[in-house]
């Protein structure tokens, strides 16, 4: 009976592991065809069906980084040999990169990409920072109107982003605030803010007060016990709000478009620009589109341990 | 270590008073126990002390000095918790090195202090450990070593093992007393458990919906209560309670338990005593214990024949349920005493374990039969 039982689930768990897998492919489909297309000579990159087997090449991400220019007769062999290896791969390509005087001049794409960090980076530190002391001083102290002011917090999230983009924009006009760094940071801090706040105080809940308590009478200040006690106990708090603070940031277009054309653009609205100048190289797009998705990925993979594991209430029994 | 007084400490909690004017006064090295049923007020009382809590009005002096104003960071006490409080992120040896660490212990004397205190309560083996990876009693262990290393004035503990297993809970209020017999900690305990309390205290302070009933070492408050709810509270099984009345008849004084058709013969001197106490306005009830109900199985001079009732046998002695008028009087015989429901047998009740209370206000009026 109990044999029966067990072999009956088994073959529910062999069931489960490959609806899992299947899952898996399904959802990792488009991200190796981004991939793979980021890879692949130019000429392959649109073949009809699509060319599985190849002889992967990074000279789309080069192509990426720099400025460069259609050739309009073959390069001469003498100027070619004297090139250096990558620049040999935009030759092939019968283009030549840019100069100005000896230096290289490099594309849009590497500043945009910075601009994406710069931005997302500290608009998630800083939501994260103020949703977690916000939440804590709502879970811990008896704050007046708490219920409303939560709801407040919330209701900064009820209407849609875009539909107050054009406001927005003639008052960031107006305060010089278009095509900055700190316009997007703000911008982005008040889309995160409601919302860290929120995730936060249900973490900070679930944090025993006792655990602060303990470290109070052991001769801690308030501070202390938030930074000693406190903090590591959020972690897993923290770094999913951060993650999710993070991906909003770092895939907003709307605002990036409306709000930024050069200085402070992000990447989302640069790379689609991309497309109209002249025939779209699909490989270089790829690769954009490819190097845009790697951070978000590497920093949820680097935060997987916290995501994963949960609260652990380690020593307070409920 | 130091002496703890509490003077007219009142707390609300909104509109809600949690603690009536709570005087108390906590000796150097004493072993204090608060106890009382649940929602009582004690852990209210001993984070005020602590400074968890602030107080309404009132005043809490620790070695003279009045700390109500001050955070429970400058008060010096520790505090253990119920549920422990161990941090989780921490390592059993961080746990209780983490007060040192406050007030910047040496690395080296840190050490020294944590491990004559993981000696002292058998934890050495497992201070590399997390917190989660430990049993209930474990746990405790810790928690009360992370509140002696720092050698605080005084150690507060709220139901320190309540959540542990009955077995596990003796050996620890032995191990409790042990420490407190070695360190000699002004320490003040709360708990719900009058075996507990009686166990453990130098005194027992019993507290009812935010009131203190009385304070006295545990003989004391045993033998005498000082009103119907300490008398209740303290004791299994429990007090029997009864509305009494005086009669006295040809010289002779009784006292007879509610509808009781039979009264129990008292001293002559106990109806005047009664008066001298200047209470007992309010209706008379008398209080015995168990075990101050002496049932014979023969008639005899001042014996009351009673019919038993139920019986339950609880091993080392029986209760036996007397039937007393409409209500039951409860005596505590040698096991087997009274064969089966239904038997007569044959009461007195020992005048050196009789209480008397006035009914309406509860306070015990103070006279034995015996006096
Ligand atoms: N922070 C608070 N806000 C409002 N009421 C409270 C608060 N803390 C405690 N109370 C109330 O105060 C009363 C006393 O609580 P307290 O925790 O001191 O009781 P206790 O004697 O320790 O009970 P227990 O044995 O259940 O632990 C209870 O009625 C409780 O509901
Ligand atoms: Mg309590």
């Amino acid at each position: 009976m109990a044999a029966v039982k067990s072999s009956g689930r088994a073959a529910v768990n062999r069931l489960a592991v490959v609806g899992v897998i299947i899952a898996t492919l399904i959802f990792l489909a488009p991200i190796y065809w981004i991939a793979s297309t980021a890879f692949k000579p130019r000429a392959l990159a649109t073949t009809v069906p699509p060319t599985v087997l190849f002889q992967p090449e990074i000279t789309s991400f080069i192509k990426l980084f720099v400025k460069r220019v259609q050739m309009n007769k073959a390069v001469d062999p003498a100027t070619y040999a004297a090139a250096p290896w990558w620049e040999q791969r935009i030759m092939d390509n019968g283009e030549r990169v840019l100069r100005t005087g000896d230096n290289v001049q490099l594309s849009g794409y590497p500043s945009r990409f910075m601009n994406s960090l710069i931005i997302a980076i500290t608009s998630t530190v800083l939501a994260v920072g103020m949703g977690t002391f916000t939440a804590y001083g709502f879970s811990r102290f008896r704050v007046k109107g708490e219920a409303d002011l939560l709801f407040f917090i919330l209701s900064t999230r009820m209407l849609p982003p875009i539909v107050v983009a054009i406001p927005m924009f003639l008052m960031y006009r107006a305060v010089g605030l278009t095509d900055t760094h700190i316009g997007l940071i703000i911008l982005y801090i008040a889309f995160n803010l409601s919302f860290s706040v929120w995730l936060m105080k249900g973490f900070m809940d679930e944090i025993p007060k006792e655990y602060e308590e303990a470290a109070l009478v052991d001769g801690y200040t308030r501070m202390q016990a938030f930074f000693k006690i406190v903090l590591p106990e959020a972690a897993t708090g923290i770094a999913a709000t951060a993650v999710f603070c993070f991906i909003t940031a770092w895939n907003e277009y709307a605002f990036a478009l409306i709000m930024t054309n050069r200085r402070a653009q992000t990447a989302p609205p640069f790379i689609p620009s991309q497309l109209g100048s002249g025939l779209p190289d699909w490989t270089v797009i790829a690769a954009g589109t490819f190097l845009f998705l790697l951070p978000v990925a590497i920093f949820t993979f680097a935060l997987r341990g916290h995501l994963l594991r949960g609260v652990t209430f380690g020593a307070i029994r409920k | 270590m130091a002496e703890i007084v509490l003077s007219n400490v009142q707390k609300f909690f909104g509109t809600v008073q949690v603690i009536r004017d709570l005087n108390l006064t906590i000796a150097d090295r004493e072993f204090v126990v608060l106890l009382g049923p649940s929602g009582c007020g004690k852990t209210t009382t001993l984070r005020a002390i602590a400074g968890l809590e602030d107080i309404t009005s009132g005043e809490i002096r620790i070695d003279g000095k009045p700390v109500q104003d001050l955070e429970a960071s400058e008060r010096d006490i520790a505090f253990v918790f119920q549920l422990y409080a161990l941090y989780p992120h921490l390592t059993v040896f961080e746990n209780i090195a983490f007060p040192l660490r406050a007030a910047g212990g040496a690395r080296a004397d840190v050490e020294r202090e944590v491990n004559a205190v993981a000696r002292a309560l058998d934890i050495g083996h497992f201070l590399g450990k997390r917190p989660s990876a430990l049993s209930g009693g474990d746990m405790q262990r810790v928690a009360i070593g992370r509140a002696l290393v720092r050698r605080p004035k005084a150690i507060l503990m709220d139901e320190p093992i309540g959540a542990l297993d009955a077995k596990l809970r003796e050996d620890m209020r032995t191990e409790l007393k042990r420490l407190h017999i070695e360190n000699k900690a002004t320490s003040v305990y709360v708990t719900h458990d009058q075996v507990e309390a009686m166990s453990l205290a130098d005194r027992i302070v019993v507290m009812s919906e935010g009131v203190l009933q009385q304070v006295g070492t545990p003989i004391e408050v045993y033998q005498n209560p000082a009103n119907l709810f300490v008398a209740q509270f303290i004791g299994s099984p429990v007090m029997n309670i009864s509305d009494a009345k005086l009669e006295t008849e040809g010289g002779q004084a009784k006292v007879r338990l509610g509808n009781a058709s039979e009264a129990f013969g008292v001293p002559v001197t106990l109806p005047r005593a009664i008066e001298a106490s200047g209470r007992g306005d309010g209706g008379l009830s008398l209080g015995i214990r168990p075990e101050g109900v002496i049932v014979a199985h023969q008639p005899g001079e001042g014996l009351v024949p009673l019919e038993a009732h139920v019986i339950e046998p609880l091993g080392a002695y029986d209760i036996v349920d007397l039937k007393v008028g409409s209500g039951v009087l409860r005596a505590r015989t040698v096991s087997g005493f009274v064969g089966k429901p239904g038997d007569t047998v044959f009461a007195r009740l020992d005048e050196n374990q009789t209480h008397f209370f006035d009914t309406r206000s509860g306070q015990s009026l103070g006279v034995r039969l015996g006096a």
